[in-house]
């Protein structure tokens, strides 16, 4: 009994974090049909400057807040001056989020070198909890708090707020939004900086359950394309659904199965896109 | 009267596919504009590139003298132009106060008449009892309503209609028809594409009939009307 409770806290964790890191991704995906390559870098990225930050003295809250937003500025940055010069173009645009994903990766692997480090949970989350017979680290109990609460914040954003509603306008007829006046290039910038934001942002929450090492990103990267695969592109809840299925599935094939940890992983996956091809929420994008 | 919207010498290509081809059209201003042709003929293409969906390949459009070609179609929403494209493109996942609220910008040009929800509502009282909810579960109709209402939020200084009477009941369209004749009465320029002939014909104030990308005729809608050769000729109907 122990056993399936912790294991089952860890899959929420798992499926948190992998919440922050794909719905960026597929927001991104759904609104701009690009699919962002770096998006695991960036995760990656924000635990390092998460990671130098807590370094430097200043806590680990401080590092969680200005990761996110370093890294959401980055990604601004990023879609203004590169992603843009590529719209529509979608295969160049797939190379170029691959080479910043290599670049970003190299630039961490130089500034900090190639050891796995521990990123500390903030004092105050340290140690553990007993819930029934288990016992359970604290701090993964803040992180299933936390993602819920990204999660639902971000929910209450697309559904219930005006700039919301553009989003979802633009996700369903891009051409149709501009022509009643949303500026399409104001929202894609602040939907990337969005989900940058929530990449670095992750990094940093994840980093005392995941560590940092160099190559994370490569790690968490696939993860968050079977998320995205499985829920639908361009939905919230499909990426919250599909994050969480994916937490339980990795984090219990690890344990049961761990020689077909990768055979449990994808044959949901093909179960799920033999019958629905456009994924568990996703509605055909034009 | 003078002109609220004037297309001279227009070029509007798909890829390699030369869709219009020199149009001159001038739109009066407080009156209906027909644009009829057969299909396939370039209207839905024409209206495509005021809004800036299309960029034309050579040509000028101009909004009261506003040059439009080559801007950004959310900078041509925002002079002044309104569409209700063909087939709706209504936004499935929005719900009708959505849109309203996402497309709603205070006129920025003295204007004869204000449109915000409470009066497309007004105009359309379907559209009110349907406020909550998701406009991809509504009927056609309640959806060429919504398009229309989507439209004149924007305060348009031109609304640009293609098709608003495709594939409706006939009710339906006897309803969409005494809403476009009730912003004509309140002096609204409108350039309208439509297939169905007694009710352009009704509407327009004057008619430019399309062929291949270019002008087959222009005139008085009642001359159209009284010469079924004529329209036979250039609409395929008897
Ligand atoms: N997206 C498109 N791609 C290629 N050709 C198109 C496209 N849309 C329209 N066309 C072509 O342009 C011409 C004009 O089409 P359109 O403007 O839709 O006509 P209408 O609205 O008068 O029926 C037609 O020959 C049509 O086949
Ligand atoms: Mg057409």
């Amino acid at each position: 009994m122990a056993f399936w409770i912790s294991q089952s806290l860890n899959a929420l964790a798992l499926g948190g974090l992998l919440f922050m890191l794909a719905s960026g991704f597929s927001l991104i995906f759904g609104l701009m049909r690009v699919a962002n390559l770096a998006h695991g870098a960036l995760f990656m990225l924000g635990a390092y400057l998460g990671l130098a930050v807590v370094k430097a003295g200043f806590g680990f809250w401080v590092a969680a807040a200005s990761a996110a937003v370093a890294v959401g500025l980055f990604g601004g940055v990023l879609e203004r001056t590169l992603l843009r010069r590529l719209a529509g173009r979608t295969l160049p645009q797939v190379l170029l989020t691959l080479g910043l994903a290599f670049i970003i990766a190299d630039a961490c692997l130089m500034l900090w070198g190639g050891d796995p480090m521990r990123l500390p949970p903030p004092p105050e989350l340290s140690g553990a909890v007993r819930i029934g017979d288990a016992v359970f680290p604290r701090y993964r109990l803040f992180v299933i708090g936390a993602s819920a609460a990204v999660a639902l914040g971000l929910w209450l954003l697309v559904e219930r707020t005006r700039a919301g509603a553009m989003i979802r306008a633009a996700v369903d007829d891009v051409g149709m939004a501009r022509a009643i006046g949303v500026s399409a290039s104001t929202l894609f910038t602040a939907v990337f900086c969005l989900g940058t934001a929530l990449a670095g942002l992750g990094g940093v929450i994840g980093g005392p359950i995941l560590s940092v090492y160099p190559t994370l990103d490569q790690d968490m990267l696939p993860l968050a394309l079977l998320v995205v695969i499985l829920g639908g592109a361009g939905s919230l809840i499909g990426a919250f659904v599909g994050a969480y299925a994916i937490g339980f599935i990795y984090t219990f094939g690890q344990v049961l199965v761990p020689d077909l940890a990768y055979v449990i992983l994808f044959l949901p996956m093909i179960a799920v896109l033999s019958v629905a091809p456009q994924g568990l929420f996703g509605r055909r994008l034009g | 009267m003078p002109e609220a919207l004037i297309l001279s010498d227009l070029h509007v290509y798909h890829g390699e596919i030369c869709a219009v081809r020199g149009l001159d059209i001038t739109c009066a201003e407080g009156a209906v504009t027909a644009l009829l042709g057969r299909n396939g003929a370039g209207k839905s293409t024409t209206l495509s590139a005021i809004a800036g969906l299309l960029e034309p390949r050579q040509g000028h459009i101009r909004l009261f003298g506003t040059a439009l070609e080559g801007r950004k179609p959310e900078s041509i929403c925002k002079l002044g132009i309104g569409l209700v494209p063909q087939g709706r493109r209504i936004f499935p996942s929005l719900t009708v106060e959505e849109h309203l609220a996402i497309a709603y910008r205070p006129p920025r040009h003295a204007a004869e008449r204000v449109f915000d929800i409470a009066s497309v509502e007004t105009l359309f009282p379907r559209l009110k009892e349907r406020r909550r909810q998701l406009a991809g579960s509504m009927s056609g109709g309640e959806q060429q309503m919504l398009a229309i209402a989507r439209a004149l939020v924007t305060n348009p200084r031109v609304l640009l209609l293609d098709e608003p009477a495709e594939g409706l009941a006939p009710q339906i369209v006897a309803e969409v028809a005494q809403a476009i004749a009730a912003l004509k009465a309140d002096g609204l320029s409108i350039l309208l594409v439509e297939h169905n002939l007694p009710l352009a014909l009704r509407l327009a104030d004057t008619c430019v009939v399309l062929s291949s990308g270019e002008v087959a005729w222009r005139g008085a809608p009642n001359i159209l009307a009284d010469d079924p050769a004529l329209m036979a000729q250039h609409l395929g109907v008897h």
